[in-house]
């Protein structure tokens, strides 16, 4: 019964790495909730829930700061904190953006960046953000701390790079340098509360008409959120222009593996994401 | 609007705060799932996993401890076990045959959730397959089946001469109600072996009567009381019978109240849809748009067990042909089932599937022409005097072109981006009407009764019909304040209980007002027309000349007595005074059942409705920039919540226009929860201009048609006109999600 499941609070890191360190048998980290609890309510892989682990208030993962051009979030920084941070907005305005496309406000209160990474569906709203952005995550456990590449931490559906001990410590990420931009676009169907439908986030400069530092990623048109390297690999170094959009997009087409789901088509998973590259690319 | 104590007599017509607004908007309205009954358990619901199957076992799993679980099956029925409703095809609980996933196989009951919850697990099912049908065009079995015409002799003389023969399919899909509060009953049982069952519902009658059926209890025995109610659009006028049902028999085994509140994902995979359907038009057009004749094929998918879908459908078949003349005609029409969950009543009620293929062959006929859809609506659009595809002649209150004309002046120009944008505007219009009361004779044979009973301030309404958040208790509360002569606050609503208030009838239809209300009326009027005698005979005057105003009685200018004088005194030497009174159709208003023919309802609502849309041809989302509406409903009783009826069904409408959709697999219902099952949400609620317009109908109480329904009928049309506007593309099936526009699109419009 739901009931049963222990739970254990913690405070500071050394105690969630104490919890850690036992790797109690079906061990969930409890951040926000906000996904954790609708799975539990849904009875979805509950038997798989053994012991759960609440970080809420663990209050040195809660942090945003811009410091030497690298923005640095914490893992328990939730929606809320990041559309309201002047670091967010002055590193990348992108971040903000998508923290407010995000669910209600009451989601936006309890969902956290870290919760939406380690979660790691497919159409988690941050995840191409981070991945465009050139996102470090840094994870730590009683083991000790490393640092993983956003694009590298995603290894397979819903399947992370972190260890059965490991937490998300924190998000780093360079801000943009003048001339820079971050675009993105999330397709969710309705005008709020959506789940995405298909979303692409380019980062780039152009640079005596040549694009420059090009990264990309997708959400929702495979089992991960997906960086591009393919369709980076056909802007990067090229003048922007219909026929450089082509090409990209035709890279983009080749290297998507969209699938048929409730919430749209793998043909329309394909075609959208190939018109939201072009149009994000015509903004540059 | 006004404070209730501020407002002036003359309620119809003002808008005064809604009498049950303060108590839902601060918490203090007490819903089913509020309410606790001494020795309460809980009830939960063991259903079928498949499609179609025999059951071959089904029995609890002896490895689990049932210590205190209450276990029902179709074995523990003490009357018979069916659903109560038209036919008698629904059981309580499948005994051997499964007919659709979802459907009630057993019922489990104890005082702790997690561990019913546990239970439910433990309940051992074996299915022996049969096969299973999904497509209605596929199903062989007919629930009912209407063919209707009108001078048919004339129909294929019609298609030699037409300029055009015009073709067109047009598909809708399932719709969830979505009320807010789930379906929720709490059954206690008496010491007298009768039972009070509390739930949230719109027709305790029907309740009623189900409950009698399935346990063998008389009136005496029985009392259904209606719960605050967060919702109903429909969803709670059949299923109700079912989920009492089940709380019944829990609590008569158990000898304990029995509470079962569905959670979300369990009220939309088990109860009742919107029925899908599928609508064919042939129809021979002159060269100018006029109609000349057509022919028109509708299919509804009932799903598993009939519900109510013989009346879903004749409603339906008479709104088919649209608000418009046609000399000649042919309408066939049928109730099909497939092996899905029933279907059963939503706001609109057939009109709504068979009112968008009607509008999107108009817009298809006006397209191949080459003419303004507008003019072609307004060429062939109904007025008084004409006669109906069901042969009625529309004596009054006939308002189709009132209502185009002033939607069309309202709406103004569109500013459309300029071409080659990747964001396509357009504008839809559409024009409908909607029958105000029961089809046909159902007025007749129902006979639906409804009162005042005297009180030392005012009085009492005493009637079935139910607040559901439409605003019901204060619109009779007007109503029959003004009859009375007495202010609001003098009039009080009984709660509907099946032991207390006459059988008004279930709150559909677009009746409550207009049916009920009007009763209600004639009913405080006779209370008003006796007090008045009482007074006279009292106080000295002439009877014909007391009467009472603004809570005082007098004879002409002079006083003779206030109200509570003079009902405190009736009280005192005649006792307690009720005032019941039957509905009567009114005169010449005449339906033949069998031959499909003549006055379908008493008169008619009528509502033009214009969309703007923005339609993204990048992600291929339309957004709805504005949605105006003109409605004809008589007399707008409370014009705030009249004009609120508006707004929601607006919004309920292009809900069902561009998101809802019900998904299947194996006929299970897949998108359960509001994370898959999209409704709009403020977001997108466009703003809505409402015009209302007052063409009285004689026989409504001041002049009130129905309104209920109407705003679900013509927005999703008009959405689906202003795509085509926008883009060039006709899609003849709702919703228009991004995926069905794209792959109608093609490529890219020019």
């Amino acid at each position: 019964m739901i009931a049963d499941i222990p739970v254990t609070s913690v405070r500071s890191l050394d105690e969630a790495y104490a919890v850690l360190a036992r790797r109690a048998a079906g061990l969930r980290v409890l951040a926000g909730g906000t996904d954790l609890m609708v799975q539990i309510q849904a009875r979805v892989g509950l038997e798989r829930i053994g012991h759960i682990l609440d970080i809420w208030k663990v209050s040195e993962l809660r942090h945003v700061t811009l410091d030497g051009g690298t923005l640095r979030v914490g893992a328990l920084a939730t929606y809320t904190d990041l559309l309201r941070s002047e670091a967010v907005r002055a590193a990348l305005p992108a971040l903000a953006q998508v923290a407010r496309e995000v669910g209600a406000w009451a989601i936006q209160n309890r969902g956290t960046l870290g919760g939406n990474v380690c979660n790691a569906s497919p159409a988690g709203d941050t995840l191409p953000i981070l991945i465009a952005a050139g996102a470090t995550f840094v994870v730590g456990g009683p083991r000790g701390e490393r640092r993983i590449a956003a694009e590298e931490f995603f290894v397979a559906y819903r399947k992370t790079a972190l260890a059965a001990d490991e937490l998300l410590l924190r998000a780093e990420l360079p801000a943009l340098a003048p001339g820079e931009r971050l675009v993105y676009r999330k397709v969710g169907t309705r005008r709020a509360q959506s789940i995405s439908r298909a979303s692409l986030a380019v980062r780039a400069r152009v640079e005596a008409g040549a694009f420059r530092g090009v990264r990309i990623a997708a959400g929702c048109v495979a089992p991960v959120p997906l960086r591009c390297r393919a369709t980076e690999a056909a802007l990067e170094g090229g003048g922007p222009g219909a026929a450089a959009f082509a090409a990209a997009r035709a890279a983009l087409d080749g290297e998507i593996r969209p699938i048929d789901d409730l919430r749209a088509t793998a043909a329309y998973r394909r075609r959208v994401a190939g018109n939201v590259l072009e149009q994000l690319l015509a903004a540059f | 609007m006004r404070r209730a104590e501020d407002m002036p007599q003359g309620w119809v017509g003002s808008s005064p705060v809604r009498l049950d607004g303060l108590d839902k908007v601060l918490g203090r309205a007490r819903y089913l799932d509020d309410l606790t009954f001494p020795g309460q358990l809980w009830g939960r619901t063991v259903r079928s996993t498949v499609a179609h199957a025999r059951i071959v076992r089904l029995e609890r799993d002896p490895a689990f401890d049932w210590s205190g679980l209450t276990f029902v099956t179709a074995a523990d029925i003490p009357g018979e076990n069916v659903v109560q409703l038209i036919e008698s095809d629904q059981p309580c609980l499948a005994r051997d045959v499964v007919r659709h996933c979802h459907e009630p196989l057993a019922l489990i009951a104890g005082p702790d959730r997690e561990r019913l919850e546990e239970a439910l697990a433990h309940v051992l099912v074996e299915y022996e397959p049969l096969p299973a049908v999904f497509d209605p065009l596929a199903s062989t079995q007919i629930f009912k089946h209407y063919a209707y015409e009108r001078e048919a002799g004339r129909i294929d003389e019609a298609f030699v001469r037409a300029a055009r023969v015009v073709e067109g399919r047009y598909r809708v899909g399932h719709q969830e109600q979505l009320y807010i509060e789930p379906n929720a009953v709490c059954a206690v049982p008496r010491p007298d072996g009768g039972l009070s069952l509390h739930g949230s519902m719109q027709c305790p009658f029907y309740v009623h009567r189900a409950l009698q059926r399935l346990l063998g209890l008389d009136d005496d025995r029985l009392a259904v009381i209606q719960t605050v109610t967060g919702g109903g659009f429909g969803g709670k006028e059949d299923y109700p019978s079912m989920i009492a049902g089940h709380a019944a028999l829990l609590a008569r085994k158990s000898g304990r109240p029995v509470k079962i509140v569905y959670g979300r994902a369990e009220d939309i995979a088990a109860t009742t849809k919107r029925h899908p359907a599928v609508v064919d038009h042939r129809t021979a057009v002159a060269a100018d748009g006029t109609l000349l004749g057509g022919e028109i094929r509708i299919v509804l998918d009932g799903g598993a067990y009939c519900t109510l879908s013989p009346v879903v459908l004749s409603r339906g078949a008479i709104h088919a042909p649209g608000a418009y003349r046609w000399p000649c005609c042919r309408v066939d029409a049928r109730a099909v089932a497939t092996n899905t969950p029933p279907n059963g009543a939503f706001r609109g009620f057939g009109a709504p599937q068979t009112l968008f293929a009607i509008e999107m062959h108009i817009e298809k006929i006006a397209r191949e022409l080459g003419l303004d859809p507008v003019e072609v609506r307004r060429r062939n659009a109904l007025r008084e005097g004409d006669v109906t595809a069901t042969g009625q002649r529309l004596r009054e209150s006939v308002s189709a072109l009132a209502a185009l004309d002033a939607v069309a002046a309202r709406a103004g120009p569109l500013e459309r981006p300029p071409r080659g944008a990747r964001k396509r505007r357009g504008r839809g219009f559409s024009l409908v009407w909607h029958g105000a009361g029961f089809t046909g004779s159902g007025e007749v044979k129902l006979k639906a009764r409804a009162g005042v009973e005297l009180t030392p301030n005012g009085c009492r309404v005493l009637a079935a019909s139910t607040e559901i958040g439409q605003g019901t208790v204060t619109v009779f509360s007007q109503m029959v304040a003004d009859a009375l002569g007495v202010p609001l606050d003098a009039v009080e609503v009984a709660v509907p209980d099946t032991s207390r208030v006459p059988d008004s009838g279930p709150t559909v239809a677009s009746r409550t007002c207009m049916v009920v209300g009007g009763t209600l009326a004639g009913a405080a009027r006779a209370l008003e027309r006796r007090l008045s005698a009482f007074a006279a005979e009292s106080f000295g005057g002439d009877p014909s000349r007391v009467a009472c105003r603004g809570g005082v009685f007098r004879e002409g200018a002079r006083v003779l007595a206030p109200y509570s004088v003079v009902a405190g005194r009736h009280l005192a030497e005649h006792g307690p005074l009720r005032i019941v009174e039957q509905y009567s159709h009114p005169p010449g208003i005449v339906w033949d059942d069998d031959e499909f023919r003549g006055d379908a309802y008493p008169v008619y609502a009528w509502a033009a409705t214009a969309v703007d849309v923005e339609v993204d041809l990048d992600s291929y989302e339309t957004r709805i920039l504005r949605a105006v509406t003109a409605s004809d409903v008589g007399k707008a009783i409370h014009p705030v919540l009249c004009a609120g009826q508006i707004e929601g069904g607006t919004v309920q409408a292009l809900g069902w226009a561009l998101l809802e959709e019900l998904r299947h697999r194996d006929g299970r219902v897949l998108n359960d929860r509001l994370q898959t099952y999209l409704i709009p949400t403020a977001l997108d609620a466009p703003p809505i201009e409402t015009i209302l317009i007052e063409n009285g109908y004689r026989h409504g109480p001041y002049g009130a048609k129905g309104v209920g329904e109407l705003p679900m009928d013509g927005p999703a049309p008009a959405v689906a006109a202003a795509i085509l506007d926008a883009t060039g593309a006709l899609v003849p099936e709702l919703p228009i999600t991004p995926d069905r526009l794209m792959a109608a699109l093609g490529k890219d419009p020019a």
